[in-house]
């Protein structure tokens, strides 16, 4: 057990290092002088500040040394400056983080409830009407571009019929409660602000819709998969023949084997939302990290991209390692085997 | 040739499974037969569906001249922000522009560069991995590590890294969704030819001294293709969605080419013109659902456990 999870915990670390190397190749290979990507333009005129960065980042070293110093100062947290805000890229990815995730979070739990037991009973019934609505759905949903369908939710129940919350994460003129998770649902609350907590959480269901649905077909196209998979297995059919009730087999027996394919879903499920996040965050003015890639990438600021997709990555891969680490614990097989 | 081509890990075994190949099916009739083309086309109605949706499309990038009622690029700024009338059957953009002509020019734009991605990127992938399989050692290792870490990515956002680093154009956009989609090719054709690698007919071409290269290109990749073009086939409809994705962002096709994606973002935070993000959205959505609807009914035709 303990092997599993050290072995797996060893593979993360050349895989992290390698993202970095990634990244630093990239913007070496297409020749950006990397001063531009450290100081703010009008650093250039101040000799004091270009010589502090050529010092700070090596620049006058030779490349694998320019990476190591590279490294070395993403493990001090220093990720540059923004062009466009002014910060340090660490501080805007600190306070943008928060947002992604509490809109992540939400569309996780969407996907999840409609996702899974639509998904086991569409797979448990499988063929009959209610499998093949489902189908046409997910299908329909599928085809749908995040970033147009967000437009058009906003058209219809926001700007026409008003009955859905706008852009943004709060109404324009209500007061941001006092900065605490950075959470504003959670924010409200701890400052007892009721109004502003119903605000967060309605201004949350447009984009939760578009990023949830977003990651519902992969939710409910894999749980169907899982469950057809696990009603063709021996013991289903054993369970059968001693005349349990059909609902018996598929609470007691399948729905319990079919859990464990179901955490790696969650894996799946997170890499799609980091995608849909980019798209969805930008049409609905959601401050998260997804809108700031896509402002970064639009005004070529560099070491805000290179910040960002190193960050959405190494939660990409910290994700896929907690979901191995689960199936570890949950499967006796994965660790011994 | 050291390594173990079946390793339990290696997808290899479901992915040469699920392709069975449709012509034996069983009950093929060589008589014309009503009945049975009707009760085909009935059982294959999502891939019947979704070809003649796909069919449609096609015959706008042909017909484009025929079928557009203005110029897409003419502006007419007498004629800014008109909703559908007769005359402007999808209204008017910002600067005048018929929104239907561009939207019928868009197949143009959108469907040929998706599939310009997915010809190349079968190319690129499937050679890298066959050469990872075939050969194995450091360069294989090389390749397939370089595959994982691309593939630590989230596609979009390594796509738009690249696309904003290279600059935004037509064909670096091509180039950065390239770099982000190779790795699955990479991987299916691996785990293809590892399997083929040791069938007898390989160890007997290679027992009357055929040299390596000759039989990876004659008796290898000949044996591994049909997988990797089945894939192509199912990833055009995701891949034409992450190239809007790029146009809407700014970072592909630029305006004033009429790419849909660009057209939506130009209709982006414009609620009461309505018209002009609607149309290129509902066109990509129609494309989807053509490939989307095709790739299941391949997928229901080509996997025998599906049929029932």
């Amino acid at each position: 057990m303990t092997q599993y999870f050290v072995r797996r915990l060893l593979l993360t670390i050349p895989m992290l290092i390698g993202i970095t190397l990634v990244l630093f190749l990239l913007y070496n290979l297409i020749q950006i002088d990397p001063l531009t990507v450290i100081i703010p333009d009008v650093g250039f005129k101040n000799p004091q500040a270009v010589e502090n960065a050529i010092r700070e980042w090596g620049l006058d070293k030779p490349l694998p040394q320019q990476y190591l110093t590279y490294l070395a100062n993403i493990v001090r947290g220093d990720l540059g400056t923004s062009f466009v805000t002014r910060n340090p890229v660490m501080d805007d990815l600190r306070t943008r983080l928060p947002a992604t995730i509490e809109l992540a979070v939400a569309a996780l739990l969407f996907a999840g409830v409609v996702g899974i037991p639509v998904g086991l009973l569409a797979g448990f019934w499988r063929g009959s009407l209610f499998d093949r609505f489902w189908w046409l759905v997910s299908l329909i949903n599928a085809c749908f571009p995040p970033f147009w369908i967000g437009l058009v939710l906003l058209t219809v129940f926001w700007y026409n019929l008003d009955i859905a919350a706008g852009p943004g994460r709060l109404p324009a003129r209500m007061d941001y409660p006092p900065t605490v998770t950075g959470f504003m649902t959670v924010d409200a609350l701890l400052a007892g602000r009721w109004d502003a907590f119903f605000a967060a959480l309605s201004h949350l269901v447009l984009p939760t819709i578009v990023l949830g649905g977003y990651t519902l077909a992969v939710v409910l196209r894999l749980t169907r998969a899982a469950i057809i998979e696990e009603m063709r297995k021996e013991y289903i059919r054993t369970a059968r023949s001693k005349g349990l009730r059909e609902r018996t087999v598929l609470l007691r027996h399948a729905l319990r084997n079919v859990l464990l394919p179901l955490v790696t879903l969650l894996g799946l499920a997170f890499a799609s939302l980091l995608g849909g996040a980019v798209m969805t965050e930008t049409i609905f003015d959601w401050p998260g990290l997804g809108q700031y890639l896509v402002k970064a990438s639009i005004n070529l600021d560099y070491p805000a991209i290179q910040g960002g997709t190193l960050l959405i990555a190494t939660t990409y891969i910290l994700v896929n390692l907690l979901v191995d680490l689960l199936y570890g614990v949950l499967d006796p097989r994965v660790r011994d085997g | 040739m050291d390594e173990q081509p079946l390793s339990p890990l290696s997808p290899a075994i479901s992915v040469s499974t699920t392709v069975a190949l449709p012509r034996q099916q069983p009950n093929a009739t060589s008589r014309v037969d009503v009945r049975g083309i009707f009760k085909h086309l009935r059982r294959h109605l999502p891939l019947w569906v979704g070809l003649v949706i796909l069919g449609f499309f096609l015959a706008l990038v042909v017909a484009a001249p025929l079928i557009a009622t203005h110029d897409p690029l003419e502006q007419d700024l007498l004629n800014r922000l008109k909703a559908p009338s007769a005359q402007h059957w999808f209204g008017t953009d910002e600067l005048g522009r018929d929104v239907f002509s561009r939207v019928v020019y868009g197949t143009r734009v959108s469907l040929p560069s998706a599939v310009v991605v997915v010809i190349l990127v079968t190319v690129i992938g499937s050679l890298l991995g066959a050469v990872a399989g075939f050969y194995g050692g450091l360069i294989g290792g090389v390749i397939m590590r370089l595959a994982d870490l691309t593939l630590a990515f989230p596609g979009i956002v390594l796509a738009l890294a690249i696309a904003s680093l290279i600059g935004p154009s037509l064909q670096n956009m091509l180039l950065a969704a390239c770099f982000v989609l190779w790795p699955e090719y990479a991987r299916l054709m691996r785990s293809q030819v590892l399997v083929i690698r040791s069938q007898e007919y390989v160890t007997a071409a290679r027992s009357y001294g055929m040299p390596e290269r000759q039989i990876l290109f004659k008796h290898v990749l000949p044996n591994a293709w049909t997988p990797l073009l089945i894939k192509a086939a199912l990833d055009v409809g995701g891949i034409l969605l992450l190239v809007s994705a790029l146009s809407f962002f700014g970072l592909g096709i630029r305006p004033p080419t009429p790419e849909w994606g660009a057209m939506i973002s130009e209709g982006q935070a414009k609620f009461f013109n309505w018209w002009i993000a609607t149309f290129p959205g509902l066109a990509i959505f129609f494309v989807m659902l053509g490939f989307n609807l095709v790739s299941e009914g391949l997928r229901d035709w080509l996997d025998p456990r599906e049929r029932q």
